[in-house]
């Protein structure tokens, strides 16, 4: 045994982490000026999953992903790609790296002055390839994209959507092990933003291939992300799949992200709630996964006697669990009878709050 | 117009088109690295070099400053180490062309500055190293600019031409002072001010054809 992993670690490529990471971040910190922009980042990116990092503008989010590829360098900690440290490697070494590494920005970033198939080419150009088979798999990238009529077109009588489409078989032209995406749906509108997801989404399940996403936009991580890494002021502050995460916010930033797209109690209700004694009392109650399959309120309805009314919520499907949040009025305000429904609810896996009472019907 | 005025306005013609053309194709040869550097050497360039960036700049500001008709006259010992003499529409071709590469070098910097970043780190991105992100991004983004400000440069030289009659240079400025000014020929004064506009018009109209074809932005 012990043998064994003297053989490993012979290899100083090999990183024995059990997994096939692709990328795996340690303790990463850059700092600019006072403001602390990576504050001690660890994470991994296993083979073939997408996984989305999500956070304000200013978390530190664009100068996470550019260090992936050596753009940005930390102030300390470490940058593993297929195993190999990049941290110290200088500009000229990083260059063979940076192949491995496709990456699709927020402003697509194509050279004007190319036609659609030498930008999506470039890489391949940049590596030295012959000129007929970097047109051939630019034709056959073009066709992946769905652009293949757009070759000879200029990028600037392409719309937004069509440039991303170009930006994303350009950065796969290298046949790359790790895509990254900046913000690459940020400056589209929420149609386009769909297709483009899903052109990853397909890629990603088609070639295997893994990317690592960076947004502000949680929409964007429900829709593609088998992951999710919440980073607040240059820290990862919650980590987990995606639906685990939507049905159970730990922190307060996950929770806002969350916001615009999970059931929240209409302001109209929010401001008549009341301390103490109502005639109703408004619950919040969050269900995931099993807990969220069964006949969760009929069942409430039969074991505990009184009348319920949905005022609020539903049931949504995140990598195909459900994840479902409703707002509940309960007639009456007793202590008794809440806790007899709290303690119903908590048994069949659900998060019950009491939000408050209402004087009157909502 | 007698026909000796006339071949003297065709020689002249010529003396013109050779030092504006001459020393243009060589303030392109020299300005467009030398504006190459500056962009690459500047604050957050692919080469970044403050000090290089410095000198190079004050260098090219040094020339710039000096009035055209002084540079004339004082380069004359660099016009005979490198023509072998200082008068004639050669020698002409050296001052002209000292004064021409800095004024492009400027052009060509401002063009090349306004390459988006964005497209400078997507070819890092890719892998490319400098000669990479020299050759497809910033010289081909670059290039309506850049062909425009040579353009531009071309006349100017035109202009800077006429005064290279001071050192026997001929050239059409010099036919329209001799003639035109001091001997009355008011005939000559006119055909040389309207092949000045022709040619003027015609170099213009090549440039702004040229940058049309070449701008896909």
């Amino acid at each position: 045994m012990n043998q064994h992993v003297t053989a490993e670690r012979a290899d100083p490529v090999y990183q024995p982490t059990g997994r096939e990471d692709v990328v795996r971040l340690v303790g990463l910190k850059r700092r600019f000026g006072a403001t602390a922009a990576l504050d001690g980042v660890s994470l991994t990116v296993q083979k073939g999953e997408i996984l989305g990092i999500i956070g304000r503008s200013g978390a530190g989010k664009s100068t996470l992903i550019r260090c992936l590829n050596g753009l940005e360098r930390p102030d300390s900690g470490e940058v593993f790609i297929e195993g190999r440290e990049i941290g110290r490697l200088s500009e000229r070494e990083l260059q063979p790296l940076r192949r491995r590494i496709g990456m699709v920005f927020q402003h697509f970033n194509l050279l004007s002055a190319k036609t659609v198939e030498e930008n999506v080419a470039l890489p391949l150009k940049i590596e030295g390839r012959p000129r007929a088979e970097r047109l051939a798999r630019a034709a056959e990238l073009l066709q992946l994209v769905g652009l293949s009529e757009k070759a000879k077109a200029y990028p600037a009588s392409l719309s937004g959507g069509q440039k991303q489409r170009v930006g994303i078989a350009r950065a796969l032209a290298a046949r790359p092990a790790l895509l990254l995406s900046d913000e690459a749906t940020s400056a589209l509108d929420p149609e386009t933003t769909r297709s483009i997801l899903a052109l990853l989404k397909d890629i990603n399940s088609r070639l295997g291939l893994t990317i690592l996403l960076i947004t502000h936009e949680m929409e964007v991580i429900r829709s593609i992300a088998d992951r999710v890494a919440v980073i607040d002021a240059g820290r990862i502050v919650e980590e987990g799949a995606v639906w685990q995460v939507f049905a159970n916010p730990e922190s307060e930033i996950t929770r806002s992200l969350l916001g615009s797209i999970r059931p929240q109690l209409p302001p109209e209700i929010a401001s008549r709630l009341i301390p103490g004694e109502g005639a109703e009392t408004i619950l919040r109650i969050d269900v995931a996964g099993e807990a969220a399959r069964g006949a969760l309120l009929s069942d409430l309805a039969a074991a505990v006697p009184g009348q319920f009314r949905l005022v609020q919520g539903g049931v949504d499907h995140v990598q195909g669990q459900p994840v479902g949040t409703l707002f509940l009025a309960v007639a009456g305000a007793e202590a008794a009878h809440l806790a007899r429904v709290t303690t119903f609810l908590k048994d069949r896996g659900a998060r019950v709050e009491v939000l408050g009472h209402v004087a009157g019907p909502v | 117009m007698s026909p000796v005025l006339f071949e003297l306005l065709l020689r002249s013609i010529w003396e013109t088109v050779l030092m504006t053309g001459a020393s243009g194709i060589i303030s392109l040869v020299f300005g467009l690295p030398l504006g190459l550097a500056l962009v690459a050497t500047d604050r957050g360039g692919i080469a970044e070099n403050i000090w290089v960036n410095r000198v190079l700049g004050a260098i090219i500001n040094g020339f710039r400053s000096v009035p055209f008709i002084i540079l004339l006259v004082a380069l004359i010992p660099v016009t005979r180490l490198i023509v072998g003499t200082s008068i004639g529409t050669w020698a002409a071709i050296v001052p002209l062309s000292i004064a021409a590469t800095p004024y492009y070098a400027r052009i060509a910097e401002v063009s090349l500055r306004e390459v988006d970043h964005g497209l400078i780190e997507a070819a890092r991105a890719m892998g490319g190293n400098r000669w990479t992100i020299i050759r497809e991004v910033l010289v081909p983004e670059a290039l309506p600019g850049i062909v425009a400000g040579f353009t531009v440069t071309l006349v100017t030289l035109v202009g800077a031409s006429a005064m290279a009659g001071a050192i026997g240079a001929g050239g059409l400025g010099d036919l329209a002072i001799r003639y035109g000014y001091q001997r009355f020929e008011t005939s000559v004064m006119v055909a040389v001010v309207v092949v000045l506009i022709v040619l003027v018009c015609g170099i213009q109209w090549i440039g702004d054809r040229l940058v049309a074809r070449l701008d896909h932005r």
